[in-house]
């Protein structure tokens, strides 16, 4: 017991989340290891980014505990940053502010230190995921769906949390971007050794990046370990999911 | 393992052996800038620097950049810096930062202050160009979808025309009566306070009557409206314009003036002209009240006082503008809302603008109106 809290990021026992009398998760228990990179699978609308903003505290929940690196949590989101960053879905850039100062936000929020410091340690977040000095001055508005996205993981990584959430990395990005960032989250995930959680639906993503991925369905988790042990998986949805017509042609691909 | 940062600096002959110690994380980040610009005197005094990291118990980007910024310094000048001991878990990290801020940016020049005010005004002149642009194309527009609409009647957005007037008119009906039955108290009561030291209480009535129905109900009215019901024409499109819905529209080969537009403004049109009437019927009722209770005058003699000193002449001068200025809101805040752009900053600065504009409009378009009824005898 004592080993499994040391080697789990995340820990979520019987956790319980509904929207009046519909519920959403029903006692739901899952562990993020320690440095992996955890996939989540499942229906649309059936409850992933529930899980994720509950982990996070977005959404106050009914039943038992989560713990984050062995600390349980509180409904409250203060300090919230040094423990994880978040890639929201469509980037959550705050639009009034520069790529530099975005960077800069949790930064400056959190920490005392010089401008000129702090100039360099934005830049360096945007050079590490792939963009150049040059547009840090432009405003999220002037930005493609691959850079904001790029920008938003900077944001995200701007404290060096520990934790990492991504909430469907890779939707809207075309296969070329879509490849690139999961090699940018496999680099920076060995480079600054995160326990990476994400959302997806990518099965390329799926296959390359994700040392395990959870399904989720039926508000729990009803699989869960490497992408060769889910394909073997009996449960109804999981095989539709995996064996679906899509996914067939993918696997049968990459063969 | 230190919970604190520390950094020894040892210098031995001319190199100097720098050893990191404890968590250079960016938790400790005052602690760790003060170490680092305490060393930068030694580091550009000794021809050689060696960063021995055995002694880092942990590391993130902030500490390896502050470290792989010293080792900078030292070789910026030609010098040697090298880093020993880089445990396994940090050389990814400490190697990522080597790539790092290598290209120095072009410092931004200052500009000119002057010229940066000159330039400001020259954009303001050519924006207000572009704004005189923007109404008379729209208004345009309007008349244009008008026609279309005259010449095939089934063609007019009922529904939406019906639902505006519900939401601009009925719907606005008991704030303008509260506002304005309080302007019409206030004007009674200054006019029978100061008009009872020459004794010429009676003209009270004529001062409520005429200022109400000529100038301040409708104005008052239409100010309202431009600020409850033109912010909310302005940001209603803009948030559509932003989530692509108009775009969405014309793809459809539907003309969005018609459609979403031609209904509001019409609705204006037809709402202020009415809420500036019950306005101004509320005003007079407001200054009858306290005729009344302060000014000791009985209700049927302001009745037959308001009677003498006002005409329908005076009703038309008020009225007549409501349509105009409903249609100068109108037409600013749908071509402010069709102006912003994809931030949410640009939204409300629009909104600011569209209700700002109005207003101006609005008085000024009420100053050109009591020139020309002046003129034609009104």
């Amino acid at each position: 017991m004592d080993e499994s809290q040391e080697v789990s990021a995340i820990r979520v026992r019987d956790l319980v989340v509904g929207f009046g009398r519909q519920t959403v998760l029903d006692h739901l228990s899952l562990d993020v290891r320690r440095g992996e990179i955890l996939g989540l699978v499942g229906a649309s609308g059936g409850g992933k980014s529930v899980l994720m903003r509950t982990i996070i505290g977005l959404i106050p929940r009914q039943g038992r505990s989560i713990e984050v690196m062995g600390q349980p949590i509180g409904g409250r989101t203060e300090g919230a940053a040094t423990t994880w960053g978040i890639l929201f879905q469509q980037g959550a850039l705050f639009s009034s502010l520069t790529v530099r100062q975005n960077v800069q936000f949790p930064l400056r929020e959190n920490l005392v230190l010089s401008q000129e410091l702090m100039d360099e340690i934005a830049i360096a977040k945007l050079e590490m995921v792939g963009l150049r000095a040059q547009d840090a001055d432009k405003y999220p508005s002037e930005l493609s769906g691959g850079m904001t996205k790029r920008v938003s993981l900077a944001r995200a990584l701007a404290l060096d949390p520990p934790i990492l959430f991504l909430d469907e990395p890779t939707s809207g990005l075309d296969p070329i971007a879509a490849g690139d960032f999961d090699a940018l989250i496999r680099t920076l995930q060995k480079t600054l050794g995160l326990t990476v959680f994400m959302v997806t639906h990518d099965l390329a993503s799926l296959t390359t990046v994700c040392d395990r991925v959870a399904a989720l369905a039926d508000g729990k988790i009803v699989a869960i370990g490497p992408m060769r042990e889910l394909l073997q998986s009996e449960h109804p949805w999981v095989r539709a999911y995996f064996h679906g017509k899509r996914s067939q042609m993918l696997q049968h691909q990459m063969r | 393992m230190n919970s604190e940062p520390l950094l020894l600096a040892t210098p031995s002959g001319d190199v100097l052996k720098l050893r990191p110690e404890g968590p250079w994380t960016a938790a400790n980040v005052s602690v760790l800038e003060t170490l680092s610009r305490s060393v930068g005197a030694d580091v550009d005094r000794s021809s050689a620097v060696t960063l021995d990291m055995s002694g880092v118990s942990a590391l993130d980007t902030l500490g390896a950049w502050i470290l792989e910024k010293l080792s900078r310094r030292a070789a910026s000048s030609g010098r040697s810096a090298e880093f020993v001991g880089v445990a396994d878990h940090f050389s990814g990290l400490m190697a990522e930062v080597r790539q790092v801020n290598r290209r120095t940016p072009t410092p931004a020049t200052a500009p000119n202050p002057v010229l940066l005010r000159l330039g400001d005004l020259g954009k303001a002149t050519v924006g207000a160009r572009e704004d005189v642009t923007i109404f008379l194309q729209m208004l345009g527009a309007l008349f244009v979808a008008l026609i279309g609409v005259l010449r095939r009647p089934r063609s007019l957005r009922l529904t939406s025309l019906v639902y505006q007037l519900y939401r601009i008119g009925w719907q606005a009906i008991p704030i303008v009566v509260l506002i304005t039955f309080l302007i019409g108290a206030i004007i009674a009561q200054q006019g029978f306070f100061h008009f009872r030291r020459f004794g010429a209480e009676s003209y009270t009535v004529d001062m409520v009557g005429i200022l109400v129905l000529r100038e301040l109900g409708v104005l008052i009215v239409a100010i309202m409206v431009a600020g409850r019901s033109g912010s909310a024409y302005t940001a209603e499109l803009g948030s559509m314009k932003m989530r692509e819905e108009i775009d969405a529209l014309s793809t459809m080969g539907l003309d969005p003036v018609h459609v979403l537009i031609l209904p509001r403004v019409a609705a204006l049109v037809i709402a202020l002209p009415i809420l500036a009437f019950i306005g101004a019927v509320a005003a007079l009722y407001g200054g009858g009240l306290v005729a009344q209770f302060y000014g000791g005058m009985a209700p049927a003699i302001y009745i037959a006082r308001l009677h003498e000193a006002i005409s329908v002449t005076h009703f038309e001068v008020g009225i007549l503008k409501a349509p105009f200025m409903a249609l100068v809101i109108g037409i600013v805040a749908c071509s402010e809302g069709l102006r912003v752009k994809g931030s949410a900053e640009s939204l409300g600065r629009q909104t600011t603008t569209s209700v700002v504009k109005s207003i101006f409009l609005v008085i000024v378009l009420d100053g050109l109106f009591a020139i020309f009824f002046a003129s034609i005898g009104m």
